[in-house]
């Protein structure tokens, strides 16, 4: 692919985000050699990081090694693997790397990382998680606790949603008592709580940045940068001076008029995970068009606070259930996922919406051609559908996802020549 | 009772309607009278059977349909049940029913209730969240979950559904279910006296009908069955685990059976038998109902206890009817099986049992490459 280095937005808060992680696998290493601190894994969807605090444990996060992997050309070989011990063609490859990697002995870094003190799996909407997690623990030998998160049926939780979730974490603070022998510091886990609230905030005036135009930010490519240290840090004070330091660089920048291209010529916002294998490629399809993700579903895995949910140091149990149950986009329904997307279209005005089918995750993916009839035939919102994978390199076809993304750029281009704006109005 | 042979043809017949005939009947016979349908695996039946409505347990289209609208909605990768479900609703073939009811067995499914929400806002469509725990925390929810949608059910019948019918709702299906576990034990036990696609036929044909109307099927069935005359045969006794949501054609089933494999036990229609034993009749009703799915389900690729691993369930299932082999049959992109056959193979292969896996859709037109597998893992049994 061409060399589009220009294309792209790096600041300092790139670099500290890459500090952050490393240190963060460093002392996942740490706690392979020596025990210490405990560690749980857990998914990136509606984690319950502030609880692991009460217990000063760290989190493993499988996907993210999974991603790391992929990013850096190197998830095929433990896909292979999988499949070789049983595993379909068609299994989500996320599980099929981390579960090769596993076996295989291969991790991100180079580094080690600790048999988990527990598989904490908090099953937020993603069917596959709780057989992922299952997989991780009868592999491992380490204990397993399954968090059942009832799906968002209606528009908000019932009583006896929130009841259910915040007793299963209460069950999962004494399982984690019993097996390290540490009592549960209820005054670091609110503590915890009061982080993760401030780091929401700054989050989510962030993620409203991308409503300047220019935006000084990819809210697509940039904002996965920005997740690592979301996940592993929110509840920690680092995480609150991270995300102080971001939104600060990012305001400047914004006020400035400074976008990430020289001109920014067209404002997407995009749906489903991205093809990591082949991230760079992906990023710079869209940078030779200019255009610039103004809003994603995909960053909203772990937490959606941008529409004003924060988490609540005045009730901590009844917030971090509250996150899992309705704040995180996998736990919500498809529809309100649709009335996300809308949301962003209409408030930080895109011009349209790309949807990015990916084989491994049918949670995102099952249905998404309805999805695109919703807005292209309801809304009138032009929208382009390709299709991939997040984790196996086989399932991108480099030049077919490129001549579809031209020629999209292509049309929205003829029709703002033609049409003024007249097109997209219609749905605003 | 030579004419009950006729049954299962007339059975079959009744399964493959996809105007469902059987339940326009009963709705006309009903004046008023709401009909709700299902998607599989497992659905709580006794609630809408108790709020005087027919509940209808779908299993796809088969290949009696054509795939012409569903494709543009979910894409590549996604099983067909989904597909023929979704095709179903789009050419008019879910008409007759009021209510479309979902559960969490897998994310297609999920996301497929909310796509046929948007577009039938008409019909009653809901979610129901079933526990992938067995923590003590998860009965009390879905108590209240089964109470949630006791309360749609009212608001769509416009009539309270009460303490003495949900009993009596039980009753009935109880009687469903034993019954089922009998012919499972007939078949298990003398299995020239009843072939697997004929027991199949037998139980699925009653996710369509009233269950009393099934429940009289099944007990002709066990009247006639021990007397019949059937000869005993050399075959391979295998157990089918896998296809418990989207179902293999019939032809599949037969064409294993006349390859040699006596089926003794599979998870096909497995919601007839979900219950290890009966939901108790004291008591709360619902609570109940909520109790007996939480503690004494039966192991399934879409239900979890953690606290007995589901290859567990299939080695006892092996075990108890001294099975030679496991067949896992698996519809094409299902990933809850996909997934447990990992798991369950490896526990196979500890039991030193033979397996073969089997991959199918729905819509299955040819079987050359299927009996030849079948054929080679037979033969290879049969000679070892």
């Amino acid at each position: 692919m061409a060399e589009k280095s220009a294309s792209e937005y790096r600041g300092s808060i790139h670099q500290q985000q890459k500090e952050l992680m490393l240190d963060w696998y460093q002392r996942l290493d740490h706690a392979a050699e020596t025990g210490d601190p405990p560690t749980v894994s857990m998914m990136i969807s509606g984690n319950c990081v502030e609880l692991l605090e009460g217990f000063g444990a760290i989190p493993l996060y499988p996907e993210v090694n999974a991603l790391q992997l992929a990013i850096r050309h190197q998830s095929l070989e433990p896909i292979l693997a999988a499949e070789e011990m049983g595993y379909a063609g068609d299994n989500c490859a996320y599980v099929k790397a981390d579960i090769g990697c596993m076996l295989k002995g291969i991790t991100p870094t180079g580094g080690r990382l600790p048999k988990p003190t527990l598989v904490l799996c908090n099953f937020v909407g993603c069917n596959t998680y709780v057989k992922w997690f299952e997989h991780v623990a009868a592999f491992t030998g380490a204990p397993l606790y399954v968090l059942d998160v009832p799906f968002l049926r209606g528009d908000q939780p019932s009583q006896a949603d929130i009841d259910y979730v915040v007793r299963q974490l209460k069950e999962v603070v004494l399982q984690i008592e019993m097996l390290t022998g540490r009592k549960f510091d209820y005054d670091r886990f609110r503590q915890s709580v009061a982080y993760s609230s401030e780091v929401e905030d700054l989050w989510s005036q962030i993620k409203h940045l991308a409503k300047y135009s220019p935006s000084p930010f990819d809210a697509y490519f940039d904002a996965i940068t920005l997740m690592g240290p979301l996940y592993v840090y929110r509840g920690k004070r680092e995480g609150v001076e991270f995300f102080r330091a971001a939104l600060n660089e990012l305001k400047e920048k914004a006020q400035a008029g400074n976008g990430i291209y020289e001109q920014e010529r067209f404002r997407v916002v995009v749906e489903g995970p991205p093809p990591y294998p082949y991230f760079r490629t992906f990023r710079d399809m869209f940078a030779s068009w200019s255009a610039v993700a103004v809003a994603s579903t995909y960053s909203t895995v772990g937490g959606l606070w941008e529409f004003g949910f924060r988490h609540d140091p005045k009730c901590p149990f009844e917030s971090v259930a509250m996150h899992m149950l309705a704040q995180n986009v996998t736990n919500r329904n498809y529809l309100q996922r649709y009335d996300q997307i809308r949301r962003y279209v209409q408030e930080w005005k895109a011009d349209g919406v790309i949807i990015h089918f990916v084989k491994s995750c049918r949670l995102f993916s099952a249905g998404q051609g309805d999805m695109r009839d919703y807005f292209t035939k309801q809304l009138g919102v032009p929208t382009l559908y390709i299709e991939s994978d997040l984790e196996d390199p086989r399932y991108f076809a480099e030049a077919q996802t490129k001549n579809r993304i031209d020629a999209f750029f292509e049309s929205l281009e003829h029709a703002k020549h033609t049409a003024g704006h007249a097109v997209f109005e219609r749905s605003r | 009772m030579k004419e009950f042979e006729r049954t299962f043809d007339s059975l079959y017949e009744g399964m493959q309607d996809l105007s469902f005939a059987g339940v326009r009947n009963w709705k006309e016979l009903h004046p008023g009278a709401k009909a709700v349908a299902f998607f599989p695996v497992y659905a709580p039946m006794e609630l809408v059977h108790a709020a005087g409505m027919l509940p209808v347990l779908l299993s796809g289209a088969g290949d009696r349909l054509d795939i012409q609208h569903a494709d543009s909605r979910f894409g590549s990768f996604i099983c067909s049940i989904i597909k023929t479900t979704m095709e179903m609703a789009m050419t008019g073939h879910l008409e007759p029913f009021d209510g479309l009811l979902f559960s969490s067995i897998c994310d297609s499914a999920r996301n497929l209730c909310f796509v046929v929400k948007r577009n039938y806002p008409q019909m009653y469509v809901d979610f129901l969240h079933l526990p992938h725990s067995t923590s003590e925390s998860s009965v009390d929810f879905l108590d209240a979950e089964y109470r949630r949608i006791i309360t749609e059910l009212e608001r769509l019948g416009g009539a309270p559904v009460r303490q003495a019918a949900l009993n009596r709702s039980i009753e009935l299906y109880n009687e469903q279910r034993r019954l089922v576990r009998c012919l499972y034990d007939l078949r298990a036990q003398s299995p020239h006296l009843l072939r697997a696609w004929e027991s199949y036929v037998l139980i699925r044909s009653g996710n369509l009908m009233p269950v009393e109307a099934h429940i009289e099927v099944l007990k002709q069935a066990l009247d006639y069955l021990p007397t019949r005359p059937g000869k005993k045969r050399d075959a391979i006794r295998v157990v089918i685990e896998g296809a418990f949501c989207e179902q293999p054609p019939l032809e599949l089933i037969r064409l294993l059976e006349n390859a040699g494999c006596d089926i003794v036990e599979d998870d096909l229609a497995i919601a007839q038998r979900w219950f290890t034993e009966d939901v108790p009749l004291t008591g709360d009703p619902v609570r109940a109902l909520a109790e007996s799915y939480v503690q004494r389900s039966v192991y399934s690729s879409v239900r979890h206890d953690f606290s007995k691993p589901r290859w567990e369930g299939l080695a006892e299932k092996v075990r108890g009817t001294r099975a030679e082999a496991v067949i896992f049959l698996i519809a094409k992109f299902c990933e809850p099986a996909y997934f447990d056959f990992v798991l369950f193979k490896k526990k196979v292969d500890e039991m030193g049992l033979p397996h073969l896996l089997l991959e199918f859709e729905e819509k299955l037109f040819t079987f050359d490459r299927l009996r030849t597998e079948v054929e080679t893992f037979v033969e290879s049994l049969v000679f070892d």
